[in-house]
């Protein structure tokens, strides 16, 4: 089978059990896909081609005599950001050039015991700082639908990687937008839960009270059934909550049993009139608003709703996020692992030239900003300041969902852009300006692509849900697919043989 | 008794003339890091013991490594809320955890955590007794600003590798409470007197073993000097005193360097100090400017800490009997002096052992068991440098000598030959180890009238001068006549006895 890379996780699950093909025959498809292609989009900074073959062996062997699992022998890969015991770790930084680490994330541990296959850890921006996957030591990742342009970031790595077809699944972080906006640069279904719904004990921290982990596939289906393993209540990690988790892909199929041919009669999508301003590209909003109309078509109402200003929302996030990140990385210092400067003079030598060589310039960048606004003197004015529109705009988000039930906007107010245009820190942040009050109020979101644009690049659209309500994105999705088939669409790379 | 109300805080208290030096009032603050004795760190599962190779207790979240998390100890935070009941404090039902930044060898994570913006203990107070037992003793209450949560960092090793500098972090992540006083403390004895009143409550209330030298205990002194009256002068801060005495001797020390900075006519500059035990001297080791911005924050890793009042309520009931009211009782209840009953409560397990011996023996008796247990039993252990939990007799041990003493088995010479045998362990682990070594070793007194006179009659029979010289008037030579029948009986016969029925048989 040549295309088996084009293939649902349910369909791929389906091959399995009834032994169309071995997890033997899938890995290595996968394998000489990645061989043969990934030279044209870096997404891969480690490959683990013969672990990833012997797990499917052992899969293929364990499925023989009865086990069960559902994802049993399903390959995916990590994001570098995921601690992998044994298994290079760099979290797109020249800093952590030589991290193997010696322990897995909770999430990989999960993912493993679920019997899944690991074919290696997929490029993103250095220390996941950057929306264009152009920040990795690892070199940039391109769009597998047209290589001139950027993947997003930064999980731009994750996102190549399953929009080539390389994995049909991957694992995703995302602080500011960072699953939500290469999703949707790669017409991909990406969801960022609950903060405190997965643990985020094995990953690299950028700012702890925004950073969660989450998931990419082609369709909310397909995210459905990697979120699963991931979901957990863990002790060693404080901020994680015990919480009731559902089956998603259960919930998703009784949606599916439930749905007449209005399928969202009932449900109130909110639409903020704040993130359809200027900024926006024209085609972008054009194919949001027929996405909208779409879901109007099939039963949902539109409701508006009022948030506060996305410039405001930046601002605080830009405050925030660096404050947080300048303190978690403090503690690459060259002294007990990762990168050392060589022959340092002294103590502040070894810190300074370490730091200095180690780290790219956007993570250099965010360290100073994040110093400034925690130093004597500054620390009233901006990270308390920034702390209280932060309420604000969780309490916002509260008045809104009071009249709906998700809501509604574009992912990011462009499609993907050209490498080439090289934008500079501050309009770079603007990409993040729909995504970023998310992870502000620690609220689950997803991104799923709602068309093209007419240079053949996709759009995606964010949907907003209330706290826990992973279920209600990853099903509503779900029947806007059913109904639709922007999700089925395939990049260039994807359409590619080998 | 042992009053408290005597005791008064700094704020309204007079300034003591007779602790003026060279005309100035010297005004001291105290910090003290405490390790606290949970088993594990306070936001890992790694183990807290001391004395291990480098680096073997301490796992992947003490070593920082990227990804890991802290978890929060609870252990830590009853420890914590035990003391702040222990110094009558407010305490923080809903403490934070933040993060102090700066970059250091031993200070894995770039920052440590610590509380800085809402501590789990405020505002409280111990009340000491300065120059305690000594003739110019007088009580004092000292203030507590604040008690909080942290971590402890590691060390730096200087002599493990040629030319390089080692870091063991087995020492990285074990608990800490620190605990900073009001500049109450007007001299070094007073000082003194409130470290040692704070360890031995840490250690009496179980949280904490307060090893001086093995660092779990550890004492910065701010001292500062003024004119009486005036604002508070500039203060430096002595680092890292490891004992009673080299605290006592530091700060008299910075004392006089800072008066004689003053009286030369210069200002004393705000810095931190070390002091140098040989050389007897302190010595500036860094000052303000080199001070770092430690860039506080909220921890975004930890959730706050609430603390329902149940919780405290169940730790207040649990609470172990404080010093101050255990010696109270002993003076009230048991009859005791004020002195023995100062050195019975010197630390918990002293008088729980006293304890134990009196509820064997009976309040009545509590006198006796006093003077044995603080006499013979403490003095012995302090002539061989060991602790009371070290004690070759047990509690039960000891009241079964004195019960022996109590119904006349024993004469007072013949308890102490018991007790030595005792404590060599003669009698083995039982809890009648003493009846056994009166048996073993024919101990016995004799009561018995019969017998003592037989052998009374005898020493007359043999010692005819000494009786003649008796009875010519001369006192001492019945003591003679005593010590000659005691020695007859090998020491056995009862002395009361042998007294009178001498005294019967010389008429």
């Amino acid at each position: 089978m040549s295309e088996m890379h084009l293939l649902t996780t349910e369909q791929l699950i389906t091959g399995l059990q009834n032994k169309q093909f071995s997890s033997a025959e899938l890995t290595e498809h996968y394998i000489k896909r990645i061989e043969s292609l990934d030279n044209k989009i870096n997404s891969f900074i480690t490959t683990t081609f013969n672990t990833a073959r012997a797990q499917a062996q052992a899969a293929d062997g364990m499925r023989a005599q009865g086990d069960k699992r559902t994802l049993l022998g399903v390959p995916m890969a990590h994001k570098d950001i995921f601690c992998t015991q044994g298994v290079l770790t760099t979290c797109g930084s020249k800093m952590l050039h030589n991290f193997i680490s010696p322990y897995d994330a909770t999430i990989v541990t999960n993912i493993r015991e679920a019997g899944m296959i690991n074919l290696g850890k997929l490029n993103m921006d250095e220390f996941a700082m950057g929306s264009d996957n152009s920040s990795s030591y690892y070199g940039k990742v391109q769009n597998p639908w047209n290589l001139e342009h950027v993947p997003g970031g930064s999980s731009g790595g994750s996102a190549s990687a399953v929009a080539a077809g390389f994995v049909p699944l991957a694992t995703a972080s995302d602080t500011g937008g960072s699953i939500r906006q290469p999703a949707s640069f790669c017409g991909l279904t990406g969801i960022k839960p609950t903060y405190g719904r997965v643990s985020r004990f094995g990953m690299i921290a950028y700012a702890s009270s925004l950073d969660q982990a989450g998931t990419m596939g082609r369709s909310a289906k397909d995210c459905a059934y990697l979120l699963q393993p991931m979901v957990s209540y863990d002790v060693r990690d404080a901020t994680s909550v015990k919480h009731d988790i559902p089956d998603y892909v259960q919930d998703i199929k009784d949606a599916e049993a439930n749905a007449g041919d209005k399928p969202f009669a009932g449900l109130r999508i909110g639409v903020a009139k704040e993130y359809f301003t200027e900024g926006l590209d024209q085609e972008v909003e054009q194919t949001v608003r027929a996405a909208l109309k779409q879901y109007e078509e099939l039963g949902a109402t539109i409701v508006e709703v009022n948030i506060t200003n996305p410039d405001v929302t930046l601002a605080t996030y830009y405050m925030l996020a660096p404050a947080e990140a300048s303190s978690n990385l403090s503690r690459f210092d060259g002294v007990r692992f990762g990168y050392r400067c060589e022959d340092p003079k002294d103590l502040t030598d070894l810190y300074t030239r370490t730091r200095s060589e180690g780290f790219g310039a956007e993570v250099q960048r965010r360290i100073l900003t994040g110093t400034y606004a925690l130093s004597a003197g500054y620390f009233d004015a901006y990270y308390i300041k920034a702390q209280k529109v932060r309420r604000m705009i969780v309490e916002d988000f509260k008045k809104a969902f009071a009249n709906c039930d998700v809501i509604a906007s574009p992912t990011a107010p462009t499609a993907a852009y050209k490498l080439s245009d090289n934008l500079d820190p501050a309009s770079m942040y603007l990409g993040d300006v729909y995504t970023i009050g998310v992870n502000l109020a620690g609220l689950p979101a997803l991104s799923h692509p709602v068309g093209l644009t007419s240079k053949g690049l996709p759009v995606g659209l964010q949907l907003i849900g209330q706290y826990w309500q992973e279920s209600k994105l990853l099903s509503t999705t779900h029947l806007f697919q059913l109904h639709t088939d922007h999700h089925l669409q395939h990049s260039a790379i994807a359409k590619e043989t080998v | 008794m042992m009053t408290t109300t005597t005791a008064t805080n700094d704020s309204t208290q007079a300034i003591r003339k007779d602790l003026l030096i060279d005309g100035y009032e010297v005004v001291i603050g105290i910090e003290i890091h405490c390790q606290l004795n949970t088993e594990s760190k306070i936001f890992s599962s790694a183990p807290t013991d001391f004395g291990h190779e480098p680096n073997t207790q301490a796992n992947i979240v003490d070593l920082g490594l990227p990804g890991v998390l802290p978890v929060l100890n609870h252990g830590v935070v009853e420890r914590a809320l035990k003391f702040g009941i222990g110094v009558n404090a407010e305490l923080g039902l809903f403490n934070t955890f933040d993060r102090k930044n700066y970059f250091y060898p031993d200070l894995p994570k770039g920052y440590q955590i610590t509380q800085m913006a809402n501590p789990i203990v405020g505002k409280g107070y111990i009340d000491v007794v300065v120059n305690e037992g000594e003739k110019n003793e007088y009580p004092k209450r000292m203030g507590i600003t604040r008690a909080h949560l942290e971590e402890d960092a590691g060390k730096s090793v200087h002599d493990a590798v040629e030319g390089m500098t080692g870091v063991d972090l087995n020492r990285a992540g074990t608990p800490l409470v620190e605990i900073v006083s009001e500049p109450d403390m007007r001299s070094a004895a007073e000082a003194l007197a409130y470290i040692k009143a704070i360890h031995q409550l840490v250690t009496w209330l179980g949280i904490s073993d307060a090893i001086m030298a093995e660092g779990s205990f550890r004492c910065d002194c701010n001292v500062s000097v003024r004119q009486p009256g005036e604002e508070l002068g500039t203060r430096t801060e002595l680092k890292n005193l490891n004992s009673f005495r080299s605290i006592e001797r530091a700060i008299a020390r910075e004392i006089e360097r800072q008066i004689d900075i003053v009286e030369d006519g210069g200002k004393v500059v705000q810095a931190t100090m070390l002091y140098d035990a040989d050389k007897d001297e302190t010595r500036v080791m860094r000052t303000k400017e080199d001070a770092n911005d430690y860039r506080y924050f909220p921890d975004p890793d930890l959730l706050p800490v609430r603390i329902e009042q149940h919780t405290v309520d169940e730790i207040k009931a649990a609470m172990p009997e404080l010093p101050v009211a255990r010696r109270a009782r002993f003076e009230d209840e048991l009859g005791l002096s004020e002195y023995d009953a100062r050195i019975l409560t010197g630390s918990r397990q002293i008088a729980d052992y006293f304890e134990d011996v009196v509820n064997e023996v009976g309040k009545d008796n509590a006198k006796t068991a006093a003077n044995w247990v603080m006499g013979d039993l403490l003095g012995a252990l302090n002539k061989d440098d060991k602790e009371i939990t070290d004690s070759p007799i047990s509690a039960k041990q000891m009241a079964g000598l004195l019960a022996r003493l109590f119904d006349d088995t024993l004469s007072g010479k013949l308890a102490k030959k018991v007790f030595r045998a005792l404590y060599e362990r003669a009698g083995g682990d039982s809890d009648d180890a003493a009846d056994k070594i009166i048996k073993d070793k024919g101990l016995k007194q004799e009561t018995d009238t019969g017998a003592i006179k037989a052998i009374v009659e005898e020493v007359i029979a043999n010692n005819q001068a000494m009786v003649d010289e008796y009875k010519g008037g001369k006192e001492k030579a019945f003591n003679g006549l005593v010590g000659q029948v005691m020695k007859a009986s090998r020491g056995s016969a009862n002395p009361q006895q042998v007294n009178q029925i001498l005294k019967e048989l010389l008429g």
